[in-house]
C-alpha cells in the first residue's frame, strides 16, 4: 500500500431518499426509503476503502451516487475539489472518466451480443479523444493482456469465458480510460474461492501499477480486510464505524461491527466449541421507517433511553482512536475476528 | 419416519451408515455431448452426523443430492451406475411410490435456490401445511396448527399472525427459515441442505446455522451440508467430502483436513483463504480453470492445475487411496502432499 494523504474524493453529508408512492393513477408520496442517509468520508490517492454491511444498507446506492448514476437528495461528492453531483454535460462526462466501476455479476453485467473487443473498447467510443481510432484495437489488446487474458481472444463473446475471465473483462473495461478511482461493487462474490484469489491478486497488482484508489464493496469480511487500507461499516444508510483495517477488525467499538465480526465463521475448526459469538436477533428494520435515534437500537444489547432520543454522531470517542457512531462505544474483544 | 416405512426399509438390520452413496455415476446427455457430472461419488452420513460437501461450482454437488432425493431431471440426466443405500436398501431400485414416501419423511432437502422455490401465490402457512396433508392426510385445521408450530420452531416472530402472509412479505432470511420448516416438517432422518445460507448476510447466516445445529441436536438428524464456504464447514462439520470434476478427491474428519490436507486441490483451497497474517502479500491462487465436463482431462482431472503433477498423472486416473479408516485421497502423490506437514 502506498496511499498518500492527498484526498481525491470527498463525500459530505450524502443523502439519497427514494420516494415511496401509493396509488396507480394518481401517485401520492407516502414516505421515503432512506437508502443513503448522511454519509461522509474521504478517499486518498492509491488507497482502498472497504465498505461492508448487510444487504439493503445502501452500499450499491452509495456507489451509484459516487458515479453520478443517481442524483443525491442532498450532499456533495467532490472529485479533486469539484462537485460531481452538480456537474452537467461536458464537465460531467470529463469527471466520469476518472471514476469507473466493476460490477458484481460477471454473468449479466456484460452485453452478450458484443465481442470482448467491443466491450472493453466501448468507453473509447464515448470518450473519443482518449485514444485515436486507429490505435484502439491495439489499446484494447494491451488492456486484455494487463488483466491476464489472451489478446487474441478479442473477437470472442462473453459466453465463451468463465466467470473469473468475465470479471477480468469487466476490469479491463474499467481501466480503459485510465481512471484514478475504481468502484468495485462485490467484484468477487459470484466467483469460486480458487478464482476469487486470482481476481483479488489482479486488483492489487493493478493498484500498485497504476496508483489506483478503490472503493471495495463486499460482504465477505476477510476478503475486505485483505485488500483494504481503511474500512467503513454501514448500517441502514449510515456509516457507523470507520477506521484503518486493524482498528475495525481488532478493536471495533460499535456494537454492530462487533456483532458482524463475531458472526463471520472462522476457517479453522480448532477451538470452535468455545468460540464466543454474538447472534443478533431479528432482521434489519426497513429503511423506509428506521428507528428513531440510533438506527441500530432495535437489535442492540446495550441500548439505553438516550439511544432512542439522540442519533449518535460518527466521531472519535474516548478510549479509541477512530470514529464510531455509538453513545457507548468501547473496545470489546471480538474473539474470532478475522 | 412412519412404522410402515421402517418395516419396508428393514430398519436396524443393516450394518452400514444410515445413508451411503456408493460409486454413483450420473450423466447428462445434451446436444453438445455427454456431460459426466458425477463420476463415482462415494460418501456416507449417519444419524446425528454432519457431512460437509465442498467443491467448486459445477463439481456435481447438487446433482448428487438431487439423485439421492430422486428428483434428477431424467432426461437429460441418467444414473449410469452405483447405489444409494438408505438403511441398507438401494433407493435406486425402489419403485417411485416408495421413493415418494421416503422423500420428506426419510430424507428431505433445502434447495440451493430456496428464495425462489417458495410458491409466490400461496400463503407460506398453507405451503407448510400442505406437507402434512399430502403425506399424512392431516385435516385442514390440524395441518394449519402444525404449520404455526413449525414457524415458531424456526423462530418466525408472531407466527400465528403471519401464517397467512405470502412469501414476498418476508425477508430473505425468514423465507430461508420457512424453507427449513417445510424440510423438517415430517421429521426426516436425513436433511440435505444445499447452500442454505449462500444468499444471506453473515448475521442471518449465523442465525440459520445455529437453527440447523439445534434442530439436529433435538432430533438426531443426519445432515449433509453442501457449501463452498470454508468458514461454515470449519464451524459445523464432523467430516468433509471434497469434490472436483464429479468425484470425491478427498474425504476426512474436519480437524484432520484443515490441519493437514491430503489432496492438492483441498490444500490449494485452504491456502487461498485470505488470512490476516498474509495481508499485503499475494493470495495463493490455484492457477487455471475448472474442468469442462464435456472434455474431462485425461488421467487425474486436476492435472492441468496441479503443482504436484508428474507424468503418470496425465494418463492414470487416481483411485480414492485409503489413508486411514476415515480418510481417503484421490491423488497418486498424497503422501508427498500430506508430508509437507501440519499447517
Ligand atoms: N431505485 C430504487 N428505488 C427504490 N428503492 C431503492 C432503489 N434502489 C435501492 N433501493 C432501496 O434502497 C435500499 C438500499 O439498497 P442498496 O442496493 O443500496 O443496498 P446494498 O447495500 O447494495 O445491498 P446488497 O448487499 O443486497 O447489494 C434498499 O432498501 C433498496 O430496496
Ligand atoms: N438438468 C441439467 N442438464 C444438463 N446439465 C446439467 C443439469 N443439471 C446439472 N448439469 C450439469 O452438471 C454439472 C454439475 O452440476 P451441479 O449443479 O451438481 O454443480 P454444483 O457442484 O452443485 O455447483 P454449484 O456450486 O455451482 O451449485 C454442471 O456442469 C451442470 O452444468
Ligand atoms: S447508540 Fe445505543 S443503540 Fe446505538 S449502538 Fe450504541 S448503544 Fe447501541
Ligand atoms: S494425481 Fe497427480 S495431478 Fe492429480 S492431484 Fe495428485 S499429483 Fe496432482
Ligand atoms: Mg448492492
Ligand atoms: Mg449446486
Amino acid at each position: 500500500m502506498k496511499a498518500s494523504a492527498e484526498s481525491i474524493l470527498e463525500v459530505r453529508d450524502l443523502v439519497k431518499h427514494f420516494p415511496l408512492t401509493q396509488g396507480v393513477v394518481v401517485k401520492r408520496q407516502i414516505g421515503a426509503i432512506k437508502a443513503v442517509d448522511g454519509v461522509s468520508f474521504d478517499l486518498h490517492r492509491g488507497e482502498t476503502l472497504g465498505i461492508v454491511g448487510e444487504s439493503g444498507c445502501g452500499k450499491s446506492t452509495l456507489a451509484k451516487l459516487l458515479m453520478a448514476l443517481e442524483r443525491p437528495t442532498s450532499g456533495s461528492v467532490r472529485v479533486h475539489g469539484r462537485d460531481i453531483t452538480s456537474a452537467r454535460g461536458a464537465e460531467l462526462k470529463r469527471m466520469r472518466r476518472n471514476i469507473q466501476m466493476v460490477m458484481q455479476d460477471p454473468y449479466t453485467s456484460l452485453n452478450p451480443r458484443m465481442t470482448v473487443g467491443d466491450i472493453v473498447g466501448e468507453p473509447f467510443e464515448i470518450h473519443s479523444d482518449v485514444v485515436p481510432k486507429g490505435g484502439r484495437r491495439r489499446r484494447v489488446q494491451e488492456l486484455l493482456e494487463v488483466v491476464g487474458l489472451n489478446p487474441d481472444h478479442i473477437n470472442r463473446y462473453p459466453h465463451q469465458f468463465s466467470g473469473g475471465q468475465r470479471q477480468r473483462i469487466g476490469i479491463a473495461r474499467g481501466l480503459a480510460l485510465q481512471p484514478e478511482i475504481i468502484i468495485c461493487d462485490e467484484p468477487v462474490s459470484a466467483l469460486d474461492v480458487s478464482i476469487q484469489a486470482q481476481v483479488m491478486n489482479l486488483l492489487e497488482r493493478l493498484q500498485n501499477e497504476f496508483d489506483l484508489a478503490y472503493i471495495f464493496i463486499a460482504h465477505d469480511l476477510s476478503v475486505v480486510r485483505h485488500i483494504s487500507d481503511r474500512v467503513a461499516v454501514m448500517y441502514l444508510g449510515k456509516i457507523v464505524e470507520l477506521g484503518r483495517d486493524a482498528e475495525i477488525y481488532d478493536s471495533p467499538t460499535h456494537p454492530y461491527t462487533q456483532a458482524l465480526l463475531s458472526a463471520v465463521p472462522v476457517p479453522d475448526p480448532e477451538g470452535r466449541e468455545t468460540r464466543q459469538r454474538i447472534i443478533l436477533q431479528g432482521d434489519p428494520p426497513s429503511p423506509a421507517n428506521p428507528p428513531s435515534g440510533c438506527h441500530f437500537r432495535t437489535r442492540c444489547w446495550k441500548a439505553q433511553d438516550i439511544c432512542a432520543q439522540q442519533a449518535p454522531a460518527l466521531e472519535v470517542r474516548p478510549g479509541s482512536g477512530h470514529p464510531s457512531a455509538c453513545h457507548f462505544a468501547e473496545v470489546r474483544d471480538v474473539v474470532n475476528a478475522q | 419416519m412412519t412404522e410402515v416405512l421402517s418395516e419396508q426399509m428393514g430398519s436396524g438390520s443393516h450394518s452400514g451408515a444410515l445413508l451411503e452413496v456408493d460409486d454413483l455415476h450420473v450423466e447428462f446427455r445434451t446436444r453438445a455431448g455427454v456431460a459426466k457430472a458425477v463420476n463415482g461419488v462415494t460418501y456416507s452420513v449417519d444419524a446425528g452426523e454432519t457431512l460437509a460437501v465442498l467443491g467448486e461450482s459445477g463439481s456435481g454437488k447438487s446433482v448428487t443430492a438431487q439423485t439421492i432425493m430422486g428428483i434428477l431431471d431424467i432426461p437429460p440426466g441418467k444414473v449410469t451406475g452405483g447405489e444409494i443405500r438408505f438403511r441398507g436398501v438401494d433407493l435406486l431400485k425402489l419403485p417411485e411410490d416408495q421413493r415418494r414416501r421416503i422423500r420428506g419423511e426419510g430424507i428431505s432437502m433445502v434447495f440451493q435456490d430456496a428464495l425462489s422455490s417458495l410458491n409466490p401465490v400461496f400463503p407460506v402457512g398453507w405451503q407448510i401445511a400442505e406437507m402434512f396433508r399430502m403425506h399424512r392426510g392431516t385435516s385442514r385445521a390440524d395441518a394449519k396448527k402444525k404449520a404455526v408450530e413449525l414457524m415458531d420452531r424456526v423462530r418466525i416472530p408472531a407466527a400465528k399472525e403471519r401464517v397467512n402472509d405470502f412469501p414476498h412479505q418476508f425477508s430473505g432470511g425468514m423465507r430461508q427459515r420457512i424453507m427449513i420448516a417445510m424440510a423438517i416438517a415430517l421429521d426426516p432422518e436425513i436433511l440435505i441442505a444445499d447452500e442454505p445460507t449462500t444468499a444471506l448476510d453473515v448475521t442471518v447466516q449465523a442465525q440459520i446455522m445455529g437453527l440447523l445445529a439445534e434442530l439436529q441436536r433435538d432430533s438426531n438428524m443426519g445432515l449433509i451440508l453442501i457449501t463452498h464456504d470454508l468458514g461454515v464447514v470449519a464451524d459445523v462439520a464432523d467430516k468433509i467430502a471434497v469434490m472436483y470434476g464429479g468425484r470425491i478427491v478427498e474425504n476426512a474428519p474436519v480437524h484432520e483436513l484443515y490441519k493437514n490436507p491430503a489432496h492438492p486441490y483441498s490444500k490449494g483451497l485452504l491456502e487461498s483463504i485470505p488470512r490476516v497474517d498474509h495481508k499485503g502479500q499475494e493470495l495463493y491462487a490455484i492457477k487455471g480453470l475448472p474442468p469442462n465436463l464435456l472434455e474431462m482431462p485425461t488421467g487425474c482431472a486436476f492435472h492441468p492445475r496441479c503443482p504436484y503433477r508428474r507424468d503418470n498423472c496425465v494418463t492414470d486416473v487416481p483411485p480414492l487411496y485409503t489413508i486411514s479408516g476415515t480418510r481417503g485421497s484421490a491423488c497418486h502423490y498424497w503422501r508427498e502432499v500430506i508430508d509437507e506437514g501440519e499447517r
